[in-house]
C-alpha cells in the first residue's frame, strides 16, 4: 500500500441553509480543491457520503450530478455512500484504499446533508430508519431513544447514581458549547451552562434537549493524493496513518453496548495499521451525537477505562489543555450534525488541528489526531488517524 | 425451498399468535432471537425453530417523548433479556411514563406482542412488548 495524504480540505458553515446538497457539496470541494492547488480535472474519482437525500430533497444518485456541477470530466466515476451518520467516514475510508493501492492518484471525497427543513417529525423518522427496520423500528425506537436507554444502562452496569452521570453528561455539552463557541463555521457559537442542559426539555429519559446534537445542515470535503503528490501541491500534507471500520447488528444481539465491540475493533484496526496507541493521541474529534456517546466512545478508544470515562468531565482531561483533547471543534453538538457530512467535517478539524490553524481552539503542538464516526446503533464504525 | 427455517413474517405471525419463536443451535445449543440467517452465538447454520419460555427481565429502557412522524409520544421503549438468554427489543406497556425509573431494570416481564402500523415499510409490524409480572 501506499501512503495516503490530505492535501486540502473544504467545509461549509453548518447550520440552516437554502443551498441545495449539489451545491453545498460543490462549495465544500472547490475549497478542497483550490486549497490543494490544483483544478477539477485533475480530480480521477468522486466518493460522495449522503445519507438522507431521496428524504430531503427528493434526490436520488447524487454523486453524478456533483461530478457535473465541479466539472469533472465523463471519465471520473462518481459514487454515493452510505452509512447512516458514519456516512462520509466510510466513503473517506474507501477512496483512501483507492489511492493506496495505486488505482488512483489524486481523489476527492467528502459529505453532504440537509435535514433542517424536514422538520423534527419526518427526520426522526429518517433517522431512526438507520435501527433494524425488521425487529426493532416498529417499537418506535428514536435515535435520542437508543442513547437515552444506553445513559440508563451504563448508570446501572457502573453503579453511578443517574443524577451524577446526567451531571458529566451535561459536562459534555457545555465543553463542546465553549469549543463550539471559538468555530467560526459552527452551528451554534454560544455558551452554556449545566443549567442550560438540566432546565431543557426531555426528549427521551433521561436525555434532555441539551443532551443531544441539532438538526443540521452542511457538507464537507477532502482531496486525498498520493506523497508525492501531495508535497508538490501544499506545503503542509497530513498524512493518513491508520484507519478502521466496524460492524454490529441489532442493537438486541450486542446486548450490553456501553461497549461497542464495532468501535473497539475498528479503532483497534485504525491504532496497528498506524503503529500508535491511545496514549500517542494528540486530539479526537469522536462521535458526540448525545453527550452520553462522548463518555462511551472515549472509554470504546482507550482513552479512559471502562466505567470511567464520565469522571474525566470533571477533572478536565478532555478539554483544550487536557490530557487528551475531545472535539474542539464544538463535537456533533455546537457545531452541528449534517450526518451524512459528519465524518469529513471531523477529518476536515483534525487536518486543520495538525496544520496548526485553529486560532483560539488549537491544540497546541497537536501532530496526531483521530475522528471516531458512528453510524446507526454502533452497526457501522469508522476511525481514522492522521498524522504530520 | 427456503434457506430460512424462520423469516421474520413466520415470527410475526407466531408473536400474533401469542408464541415466541426462535432459532435453537444444534452446534453450540444457544437460541437465537429474534431469527436470523445464522446462530448469532457461533455463526452456525444447523439451527432448528423452538418456543420459548417468554419470560425474561429488563435491561434498560427510556421513555420517547419527541416521536417519529406517525406515532405518538410517550411511550416506553425497553430491551429484556430472555430466561435463554437472548434479548429484545420492545414497548413496555402498563406503566405510566411519567412514573418510569431506574428501578424498572431488572423487573421480570413476560412478553406479549403488539401490531403496528407505520409509514415508510413493507407492510404492518409485530413489536415484542413487556408487562411486569407481579
Amino acid at each position: 500500500m501506499r501512503k495516503v495524504a490530505v492535501a486540502g480540505v473544504g467545509m461549509t458553515k453548518f447550520g440552516k441553509t437554502d443551498k441545495s446538497l449539489v451545491e453545498l457539496f460543490s462549495e465544500a470541494a472547490m475549497e478542497a480543491i483550490t486549497e490543494s492547488n490544483i483544478r477539477p480535472g485533475d480530480i480521477q474519482a468522486l466518493f460522495v457520503g449522503n445519507c438522507l437525500g431521496d428524504f430531503a430533497e427528493g434526490q436520488a444518485n447524487i454523486a453524478g450530478f456533483i461530478a457535473s456541477e465541479l466539472g469533472l470530466p465523463p471519465s471520473v466515476p462518481a459514487t454515493r455512500f452510505e452509512g447512516a451518520c458514519a456516512t462520509a467516514s466510510v466513503a473517506i475510508r474507501d477512496a483512501f484504499m483507492w489511492v493506496a493501492s495505486g488505482f488512483y492518484d489524486t481523489v476527492l471525497v467528502g459529505g453532504v446533508e440537509k435535514i433542517l427543513h424536514m422538520g423534527t417529525p419526518l427526520a426522526t423518522r429518517t433517522f431512526a430508519m438507520a435501527s433494524d427496520s425488521r425487529y426493532e423500528e416498529f417499537s418506535g425506537l428514536t435515535f435520542p431513544g437508543v442513547f437515552a436507554m444506553l445513559a440508563h444502562m451504563y448508570a446501572h452496569k457502573y453503579g453511578i447514581p443517574l443524577p451524577v452521570l446526567k451531571e458529566r453528561m451535561a459536562l459534555v455539552a457545555v465543553k463542546n458549547h465553549k469549543n463550539g463557541a471559538k468555530n467560526p463555521l459552527a452551528q451554534f457559537q454560544k455558551e452554556i451552562t449545566v443549567e442550560t442542559v438540566l432546565n431543557s426539555f426531555m426528549v427521551a429519559d433521561p436525555l434532555q434537549l441539551f443532551d443531544c446534537c441539532p438538526f443540521s445542515d452542511g457538507a464537507a470535503a477532502l482531496v486525498l493524493t498520493t506523497e508525492e503528490k501531495a508535497r508538490k501541491m501544499v506545503q503542509k500534507p497530513v498524512y493518513v496513518l491508520g484507519i478502521g471500520q466496524g460492524s454490529a447488528g441489532s442493537l438486541c444481539r450486542q446486548k450490553d453496548y456501553t461497549v461497542m465491540q464495532s468501535r473497539v475493533a475498528s479503532a483497534r484496526q485504525a491504532y496497528e495499521m498506524a503503529g500508535v496507541g491511545p496514549g500517542d493521541i494528540d486530539v479526537c474529534e469522536l462521535h458526540d451525537c448525545f453527550t452520553i456517546a462522548e463518555i462511551v466512545a472515549s472509554e470504546c478508544l482507550g482513552f479512559f477505562e471502562f466505567g470511567k470515562g464520565s469522571e474525566a468531565l470533571e477533572t478536565g482531561e478532555t478539554a483544550i489543555g487536557g490530557k487528551i483533547p475531545i472535539n474542539p471543534s464544538g463535537g456533533l453538538k455546537a457545531k452541528g450534525h449534517p450526518i451524512g457530512a459528519t465524518g469529513a467535517a471531523q477529518a476536515y478539524e483534525i487536518v486543520k488541528q495538525l496544520r496548526g490553524e485553529c486560532g483560539d481552539r488549537q491544540v497546541d503542538g497537536a501532530r496526531i489526531g483521530m475522528t471516531d464516526t458512528l453510524g446507526g446503533d454502533a452497526s457501522t464504525i469508522v476511525n481514522l488517524i492522521l498524522g504530520v | 425451498m427456503s434457506f430460512y427455517k424462520l423469516t421474520h413474517r413466520e415470527y410475526f405471525d407466531a408473536l400474533k399468535e401469542g408464541r415466541l419463536l426462535g432459532l435453537k443451535c444444534r452446534q453450540c445449543g444457544g437460541y437465537t432471537v429474534p431469527p436470523k440467517a445464522c446462530c448469532d452465538g457461533c455463526g452456525g447454520t444447523d439451527t432448528e425453530v423452538a418456543g420459548l419460555s417468554g419470560k425474561g427481565e429488563i435491561k434498560t429502557f427510556t421513555v420517547v417523548r419527541v416521536a417519529p412522524e406517525g406515532l405518538q409520544a410517550p411511550y416506553i421503549v425497553a430491551m429484556a433479556e430472555l430466561e435463554e438468554g437472548p434479548w429484545l427489543m420492545g414497548n413496555l406497556l402498563d406503566v405510566d411514563p411519567d412514573r418510569a425509573g431506574m428501578d424498572l431494570i431488572g423487573k421480570k416481564v413476560s412478553v406479549g406482542h403488539r401490531v403496528v402500523q407505520m409509514n415508510y415499510t413493507a407492510g404492518e409490524g409485530v413489536t415484542p412488548v413487556f408487562k411486569i409480572i407481579p
